[in-house]
Order: structure tokens, then sequence, then C-alpha cells
């Protein structure tokens, strides 16, 4: 294990995201617009974007990280730079490491001004601290990063890997809890949603925004966020072959 | 002559048809090894053996006393890949900056690579903006940022003009005669004379192992191409 090697790819891989203007705007101003849109259209209903907002505000950088990590990872096999590295002394864990860095950066600065708008701008509130807020949105990027790594090695094209996101995070999003809460749906649909690790995310957010005392529940759904995260982590790193046909 | 790079019976499948049939051979340092043969016949497959990224059905495959694509070796092994496998979103010298940190070269080799290949004066350009020859060169440099004792390239001058190209094989000699093992393949003839030795490939079978003067006399034909084709009439000739 290699600080030198791990950093130089964390840098890298900012480097190359710094060379794409647009797509940093599009992570730092889509999560605002669409956080200033969803407060617009609640307007005179407060009480709802309270209780929506927050577990948004925590959800965002998780979609984003899981499409950029799975296009970029994709692109890493595709262009042949993966085999190339992995014929050098960087190890897989030195690769997955600097990616998380890098994006765990990018991931901080989206939480700071995604929260920066709807805590200052359109007046959200929490319970807890808006940084205990922000920290459960930088580990939900990271989550996000890790299901982008696993899946990235399913998809062929760049076409394949965009459209694993509906495909692989829209039902998670709909079954987590925020459209309708857990207890309110079909028997089948709890099952299926208590076994979704989105569903956890969205608990921890929406404890840390509106339950004073957070509960035990909590600390399990911060375990399985974490839990998850490393196991797609190993699951993605045992899909970075050195060896391929 | 000691064989740095040692292969001992190798077979290659792939999708159902064997690529490589049940290859023995052994390559040494000093000299420059052209790996030659036409576009199919399973030059990069070898290569990519030798480096340690192919999946193997049989045999043993080891470089410098170790099975290839061991820890060990990933410093000590130089590679590049037919297609260039740099960032096209970097520039020239922060691709090189990157490879140069993840394979514990000295930074000041950057700008001695770029200037080996001839990029000195497209140092800040993004590489995706660069031509495919340019881009081969990238590509290229990454693998003699730390001097490897073995330097494996799979077509390095592919669409290079031809004074680069010499310049280039120039280069590679100098680094023979320091005792680098370098085997270099190629698809284009009139560089199989500038190789010290000759592997001709062929349906994944080594067709011919001898030097080009050699390679000429014993087919009694005027150039390469004739003689590579007097051997596929003739059946293999060692």
């Amino acid at each position: 294990m290699s600080f030198s090697r791990t950093a130089a790819t964390a840098a890298r891989v900012l480097s190359q995201l710094r060379r794409d203007p647009r797509t940093l705007a599009l992570l730092l101003v889509v999560p605002c617009v669409l956080m200033i849109l969803v407060d617009q259209l609640f307007a005179g209903r407060e009480a709802v974007f309270q209780s929506v907002g927050v577990p948004m505000l925590g959800l965002f950088p998780l979609i984003s990280m899981f499409l950029v990590t799975s296009i970029t990872m994709l692109r890493e096999r595709t262009t042949g730079t993966l085999e190339r590295l992995l014929t050098t002394p960087l190890t897989k864990l030195e690769l997955l490491l600097g990616y998380g860095i890098a994006f765990a950066a990018v991931a901080i600065v989206q939480a700071v001004v995604v929260s920066l708008v709807g805590f200052g701008l359109l007046g959200l509130e929490a319970t807890h601290s808006e940084l205990l807020i922000m920290l459960l949105a930088v580990a939900n990027a990271i989550l996000g990063m890790s299901f982008g790594l696993f899946v990235s090695a399913f998809a062929q094209t760049e076409f394949q890997a965009v459209q694993f996101m509906p495909a692989f995070v829209l039902p998670q999003i709909l079954l987590c809890g925020l459209f309708v809460a857990q207890d309110q749906m079909a028997d089948w649909l709890q099952a299926v949603s208590s076994v979704l690790p989105l569903t956890y995310a969205f608990d921890a957010l929406d404890r840390a925004a509106h339950d004073p005392s957070l509960g035990p529940r909590f600390w399990v759904d911060v375990a399985v966020i974490v839990g998850t995260t490393l196991l797609a982590l190993v699951l993605g790193a045992a899909t970075l072959r050195r060896r391929t046909a | 002559m000691t064989a740095t790079i040692e292969i001992q019976g190798l077979r290659v499948d792939r999708g159902g048809t064997t690529v490589l049939h049940d290859l023995t051979l052994g390559i040494g340092g000093g000299v420059v090894t052209g790996l030659l043969g036409p576009s199919g016949s399973g030059k990069s497959t070898l290569i990519r053996a030798i480096v340690g990224v192919q999946i193997v059905a049989a045999g043993d495959v080891r470089v410098l006393g170790l099975p290839a694509g061991a820890s060990a070796l990933r410093s000590r092994v130089g590679y590049v890949t037919q297609s260039p496998s740099v960032y096209g979103d970097l520039s020239v010298r922060e691709n090189l900056t990157y490879f140069a940190r993840v394979l514990g070269a000295p930074p000041a080799a950057v700008d001695t690579v770029i200037e080996r290949v001839g990029l000195a004066d497209m140092a800040t350009h993004l590489v995706g903006r660069l031509s495919g020859g340019q881009k081969a060169r990238v590509s290229l440099a990454t693998a003699l940022l730390n001097d490897p004792e073995v330097l494996v390239l799979d077509e390095p001058t592919v669409g290079l003009d031809p004074v680069l190209r010499r310049d280039l094989w120039d280069f590679f000699h100098e680094l023979a005669d320091g005792g680098t093992t370098l085997l270099v393949s190629s698809h284009v003839m009139d560089e199989a004379a500038r190789c010290d030795r000759l592997l001709l490939l062929r349906e994944g079978a080594i067709l011919a192992d001898l030097p080009p003067d050699e390679l000429l006399r014993r087919t009694g034909a005027a150039d390469l191409d004739a003689a590579f084709l007097r051997l596929v009439e003739a059946g293999a000739v060692r």
C-alpha cells in the first residue's frame, strides 16, 4: 500500500474532472436547481418540503457519484488504461482508494453547496446539526461511487452504463420511503424495501432531520451504509481483473 | 545468451478456438527481437501473456525468472499496448507525471522521455487532441519512464513518419546495447530488417526464428515480404 501512488491517482482523477468544467458545473448546479424546484412545487405546503428536503439533499450525491464513477471506470476499462495500470506497481486497492478520495472531495463540495442552498436560501431545518447531514451526504456519495464501480463491470458501452441508473438506482429511490413511508407500502414492497441499501440511507437522513433522539435504528442505518459500501467495493475490486481473455 | 523471457508450452484459447499453439521459446537481453506476423496471428496475445494480463490455457511464462505478471516484475517490465492507453483528457506532461508516480520513476524522467519521443513542443497539449501517431508516442513514453529491464512493445511505430520511426528503432538498439530485453511486434515487414532476431508468427505458431539476413539467405527471396510468403508456402524453417 503506497500513499504516493494512491495520492497520484486521486490527483489524476481530479485533474481529469477539472478538465471537464461542464460536468463539474452540472454536478454542483443541477442539485441546487432541483432543490429550488421542489421548494416551489410545494409552495404553501411548507411541511411537505421540510420532510422531503433534507433526505433529497443527502441523496443527490449518491446519484451523481454513481453516474460519474460508472462512466469513468468504464472508460478505464475500454480505453486500455486499466489493463496498462494493472501491469504497473499500482494495486487495485490503491486505484480504488485514489478514486474514492477524489470523488469524496467532489462530494464534499457538492454537499456543502447544496446545503448552503437548502439550509441557507430555502430555509430547510434539521433537528441535528447540518454537519451530520453533510457527513451522511458524503457517506452516500461514497456508497454511490462503490455501486457505480461495481455496475461498470456489467456495461460494455457508456449507453449501458447510463441505463444502469434507472435500472439500479431509481427503484431504490422509489422504494426508500421518500415518496411513500415504508410502513404504508404493500407487504411485499415493504419486504423489498427493507433489503435495499437506499432505504437505510434515507432513514438515516430522515432521523437526522426530524428525530430528536436518533435512536438505535440510526446506527443500524449507518452500519448498513458502511457495510454495503465495503461489500460493493470488494465486489467491484473483484471485477478489476488483471488477467482477461 | 541467457533468456530473460522463457515460454514453455504456452497455449491460449479464446472463444473456443486456440489462438496460440503450444509455444516454446526463449528471448534474451542485449538484442532487439521482432515479433512479426499478419494481423490476427497472435502477436498481441503472446505479448499480453508475457506481461501477465492474458488468461492462458496451458504452459508457463517466466520473465526474469519470475512467473509473468508477478508483482515484483511490475516495475521491471515495461509494456506498451497496441492502441494507446493514455488519458485523452490530460496533457502529455500530466499523463507522464501520473505514470512516473505510479511506476516510482524520478520526476526528472518525465521531460527526458517527452524529449525522447519528440513531443517536447507538445508537452502541455491535451492527449485527446493529438494525432494517432502522437498518442502512440505518449503511450510509448510511459513505458520508458523507469528504464525497465524488459520492454515489450506492441506495434509501437504504427502511423509514425519514417524519420521518427528510424530514430525510435535506433533508440531501441541503444537500449538493447545497454542490456535491455526488447520485444517489438510489427506487421510491417520493412521493420523486420531492423531487428536482430525475428520471430515470425502465423496462426498462433512460430513459423521461423532467425536473424533477418539468415531468413533472406535461406529462402533466397529478394526482400522480407517475399521471404515470409515463401515460408508460408514451404512450411516452418528454424
